[in-house]
C-alpha cells in the first residue's frame, strides 16, 4: 500500500511529459507559417466529423474543400493558394469552442469555416470575438443575433420561416401545428411563428417538442391527426423525421391533407428518410440542387465529379461552399487577410452563386438571398414552386416586422 | 456515524511498515512539474487544455474513491459536474449581465429574472452552492439507496438514469438553463478578464493546486481506518453489516465526497473552458470518466487522475492529428490497455502482492 503513492506520482510524471511532448510540434507552426506569411493561406474548417451531426457537417466540409480547391485552380487568392485546416467538432459544443481557439491560436488561420448547430456557434462565439477572427457560418439559423466577427450565410428566420408562412398563409392553411426538436432553433422558430400567427389571423393548435434523436411518434401524431390541422410546420431535426415522416404516412396523412413544411429536411435528408414517406410535402430553403442558373449547373457537376454521381447538394453545403467565395472576394477586395479590412471590404460583394445574387450587408453581415419554397419530388430532388422574386434583405433580429416587437428586445 | 467508526478495529493493526520517502518525494516531483515546468514550457492554449484536463481529474478522483475503493459504480458523475459547473456558470452570468438579464434569457422570451437564480448574483452563495448542491443531492440518494441495499448494477443504472432526465430537464427549461446551448460567453471571472491570459494561467494554478490538495485529502482518507472500513464495505459489504457497522453510512459519505469534488471540479472547468452545457454532463461524458479511470487504474487514486490526464491529452493529440478517424484510436487505445492491463495503466507500476 506504501508503494502505491510512488506509482501515482510516476503515473502522473508520465502524463505530464507526454503533455510537454505534445506542446512541441505546436511551437514549429507558430513561429513559421502565420496566416499570410508563407507561400499559403491557411484556413480553418471546422465541423463535425464524428457524432451525430457528423452525417451532415461532413457533406457541408467537403463542399467547402470544393471552393478551396477550386480557388487554387484559379490560382488562389492574392497569389498563395489557400491551405486547409481540417479539425473536428465531434457533434460536441465545448469541443468546438476548443478546436477554434486552436485553429486561431496554433495555425493562425486567415480565417474559419464552420459549425451548424446553433449550440455548436454559440460555443465558439466568445472565442472568435475574443481573438477578433473570423468565422463564417452556413446553416439557417433562428436569428436574434449579430455578432461582429461572424459572418452568417445561411439564412435567418425573416429569409426563410417567415416566407415559410407567408406560403401557408396563401395556400389558405390557418391552422397549423407546431412539431420540433427539444433545442433552441426549433423553440425560438416557434415562438416566432406564434408571433406571426397571432398577427396574419392563423391559430396554432399545438406545439410539441422531442428530444433530439428521438424516434417514437405515434403518441405524437395522434396528437396531430386528432387536433385537424390544415399543415404542420416541422423543425424536427436528423433522424427524428425518419420516423415521423412513417409515422404519418401510416397514420394516413398525405401531403394534399395535410401538408408538413419542413425547414431542416433538404435534399441530403429525403434520402435518409425515405422519398416515400415524404413525396409531395413542402419544405423551405433558399436553395435546390435543381435551381436554374449556370453557378448551379456548375457547382452540381463539380461536386458530383469531385465526390461521386449519387451524391446531391442542398442547402447548407451551397451556403459554406458560398462562404470560401465570398470570404476570397473579400480579400481580394481588400488586398489583405486582415481580419478588420475584410470585415471593412466586405460589405456589398455581390457574388452570382447557385443558388442566385448573393450580397453581403456590411451592417448585420448576413447575406440578401432569395426563399424558395419547394416540394419533394418522387425522384427525391426538390422542385421550387414559389419564391420571393428578389432577395431579402436579412433582418435577424425581425426590426422590420411590428408583429415581432416583443421577440427581439 | 462517528460512534459506529470509532468502535475498537475488530483485527489488530497491520504492522507497521517502515515509513517510505519515495512516495512523497514524487509527489513533489510532480507538483514540481506540474506548478513549475509546464507554465514554462507550455504555451497559453496548451496550457489552458492541461487544465481543462485536470479538472476532469478531479472528477476522476471522485470516481476512483467511490468506485474503486467503495465498489460503487457510478455512471453519473457529470450530474455532480454539472450542478458545480451551471453554480458557477449563473454568477458568471449574472455579474456580466449587471443589472440586465443574461443573454440568453432575452432570446428565450424571460422578462424577469427567475426567483432561482437572484441568489447567485451573490459570489459566497454561489460558491458555497457549488459544495452544497452537488453533496445534498449524492446525500439524499445515498441514503435513499444504499440504505435499501441498492448495489452493482442496480446503482449504476440509477446513477445513469439521473444523468439522462438532468440533461432532459435542462433542455427542456431553455428559459432557465439556456437549453442545449448551456451558458457561454462570460466575459469577467472575480473582477479579472476570463480570458486573459495572466487569468486563465491564474485558473491553472488554481486547479492544478485543488487537484493536488484533493488528492492528498483523499489519499489520507483511503489510509485512515475509515479508508479500510470503505474497502471492507467493497469486497464484503454483509461481512461488515454482521460486523456492527453500516455499510449505508460508510457508503453515503464516499459518494458523496465523490460528488463534491465533481461538483468542484465542474466551477473550476467553467472559466477555464468558458461553456457548461447539457453536453458536458449527459450519460457519454459520465461514462468517458468511468473509461478514463478503467484506463488509468481504478484501484489506485492516482490510477484515476493519470487515467483523466491520459485520455484527455489523447483525444485531444488525436483528434488534432487525425480529424477524420480519432475516435477509432481512441477506442483502440482503450480496448489495448485494458487487454493488457486489466488493473489499468498504474497496474504495471504496481507489487503484485497488493492488492487494495
Amino acid at each position: 500500500m506504501l508503494n502505491a503513492f510512488l506509482r501515482t506520482a510516476v503515473g502522473a510524471g508520465l502524463v505530464l511529459a507526454l503533455a510537454a511532448c505534445g506542446g512541441e510540434p505546436t511551437e514549429s507552426t507558430t513561429g513559421g507559417a502565420a496566416a499570410a506569411g508563407g507561400d499559403t493561406i491557411k484556413v480553418g474548417l471546422l465541423h463535425s466529423l464524428s457524432g451525430t451531426m457528423a452525417i451532415s457537417e461532413v457533406t457541408v466540409r467537403d463542399a467547402e474543400l470544393l471552393a478551396i480547391e477550386e480557388i487554387n485552380a484559379a490560382g488562389g487568392v492574392l497569389g498563395k493558394k489557400l491551405e486547409p485546416v481540417v479539425e473536428d467538432g465531434a457533434s460536441d459544443w465545448p469541443t468546438f469552442a476548443e478546436k477554434a481557439n486552436k485553429l486561431i491560436s496554433q495555425d493562425k488561420v486567415a480565417t474559419v469555416f464552420g459549425g451548424w448547430t446553433s449550440a455548436s456557434r454559440k460555443a465558439m462565439l466568445p472565442v472568435f470575438e475574443r481573438h477578433k477572427a473570423l468565422l463564417w457560418y452556413p446553416v439557417q439559423y433562428e436569428g436574434l443575433e449579430s455578432s461582429p466577427y461572424i459572418f452568417y450565410t445561411g439564412a435567418t428566420t425573416n429569409q426563410q420561416i417567415i416566407p415559410g408562412l407567408d406560403y401557408l398563409k396563401e395556400q389558405g392553411k390557418t391552422k397549423i401545428f407546431l412539431v420540433g426538436s427539444d433545442y433552441v432553433f426549433p423553440r425560438t422558430a416557434n415562438k416566432i411563428i406564434k408571433a406571426y400567427a397571432a398577427a396574419n389571423g392563423m391559430t396554432i393548435l399545438g406545439e410539441e417538442y422531442t428530444p433530439l434523436g428521438h424516434t417514437e411518434y405515434s403518441t405524437l401524431t395522434n396528437k396531430v391527426v386528432q387536433a385537424k390541422p390544415d399543415a404542420v410546420f416541422n423543425t424536427l431535426n436528423g433522424d427524428s423525421n425518419v420516423a415521423f415522416f412513417k409515422q404519418l404516412k401510416s397514420a394516413g396523412v398525405t401531403a394534399e391533407s395535410m401538408p408538413v413544411l419542413s425547414v431542416s429536411v433538404a435534399e441530403e435528408e429525403v434520402t435518409g428518410i425515405g422519398v416515400d414517406n415524404i413525396v409531395g410535402h413542402p419544405v423551405a430553403w433558399n436553395y435546390y440542387q435543381t435551381t436554374e442558373n449556370a453557378a448551379n449547373s456548375k457547382f452540381v457537376a463539380a461536386f458530383k465529379a469531385k465526390y461521386g454521381d449519387a451524391k446531391v447538394t442542398s442547402d447548407p453545403m451551397e451556403a459554406g461552399y458560398n462562404a470560401v467565395y465570398l470570404w476570397a472576394e473579400a480579400v481580394k477586395k481588400a488586398g489583405t487577410v486582415e481580419v478588420e479590412a475584410v470585415k471593412k471590404a466586405s460589405g456589398g460583394i455581390a457574388l452570382e452563386r447557385p443558388e442566385g445574387l448573393v450580397t453581403i450587408d456590411g451592417e448585420t453581415q448576413h447575406m440578401y438571398k432569395t426563399a424558395r419554397i419547394g416540394i419533394i419530388q418522387p425522384d427525391g430532388l426538390i422542385k421550387e414552386v414559389w419564391n420571393s422574386g428578389e432577395p431579402i434583405k436579412p433582418d435577424p433580429y425581425l426590426k422590420s416586422y411590428p408583429w415581432a416587437g416583443s421577440l427581439a428586445s | 456515524m462517528t460512534a459506529i467508526l470509532e468502535k475498537p478495529p475488530v483485527t489488530p493493526a497491520p504492522v507497521k511498515e517502515p515509513r517510505d520517502w519515495r512516495g512523497p518525494a514524487l509527489f513533489a516531483l510532480v507538483a514540481v512539474i506540474g506548478l513549475v515546468v509546464m507554465p514554462l514550457v507550455l504555451e497559453p492554449f496548451r496550457l489552458g487544455l492541461l487544465a481543462k484536463y485536470l479538472t476532469y481529474a478531479i472528477v476522476a478522483l471522485g470516481i476512483g474513491l467511490a468506485w474503486g475503493q467503495g465498489g460503487m459504480l457510478t455512471l453519473g458523475q457529470g450530474v455532480f459536474f454539472g450542478l458545480g459547473g451551471y453554480a458557477m456558470g449563473m454568477h458568471l452570468k449574472l455579474n456580466d449581465a449587471g443589472d440586465g438579464l443574461p443573454d440568453f434569457m432575452v432570446w428565450s422570451g424571460v422578462e424577469t429574472l427567475p426567483a432561482l437564480w437572484e441568489p447567485f448574483r451573490n459570489p459566497v452563495f454561489a460558491i458555497a452552492m457549488v459544495v452544497v448542491v452537488p453533496g445534498a443531492v449524492a446525500w439524499l440518494l445515498g441514503t435513499l439507496v444504499f440504505r435499501q441495499r441498492v448495489r452493482g448494477a442496480y446503482f449504476a443504472i440509477l446513477t445513469q438514469a439521473l444523468a439522462a432526465a438532468m440533461v432532459i430537464l435542462l433542455v427542456g427549461q431553455q428559459g432557465l438553463t439556456g437549453g442545449t446551448n448551456g451558458l457561454t460567453n462570460f466575459f469577467e471571472f472575480f473582477g479579472q478578464d476570463v480570458a486573459a491570459d495572466s487569468t486563465q494561467r491564474g485558473l491553472y494554478f488554481t486547479v492544478a493546486i485543488v487537484l493536488g490538495v484533493l488528492f492528498l485529502g483523499a489519499w489520507q482518507l483511503q489510509r485512515s481506518r475509515f479508508g479500510r472500513l470503505l474497502l471492507a464495505v467493497r469486497d464484503g459489504e454483509d461481512r461488515v453489516r454482521f460486523l456492527g457497522y453500516n455499510p449505508a453510512t460508510v457508503k453515503t459519505i464516499t459518494f458523496t465526497l465523490s460528488a463534491v469534488m465533481a461538483g468542484i471540479a465542474g466551477a473550476l472547468f467553467v472559466p477555464v473552458v468558458g461553456i457548461i452545457s447539457p453536453a458536458l454532463l449527459g450519460v457519454v461524458p459520465s461514462l468517458e470518466l468511468v473509461v478514463a479511470v478503467a484506463v488509468g487504474g481504478r484501484f489506485a487514486l492516482a490510477g484515476a487522475v493519470l487515467g483523466a490526464v491520459l485520455m484527455g491529452y489523447a483525444k485531444t493529440y488525436f483528434s488534432e492529428e487525425l480529424p477524420d478517424a480519432w475516435l477509432y484510436l481512441q477506442g483502440a487505445l482503450f480496448i489495448l490497455v485494458i487487454g493488457l492491463a486489466p488493473k489499468g495503466i498504474i497496474g504495471f507500476f504496481r507489487r503484485k502482492d497488493v492488492t487494495a
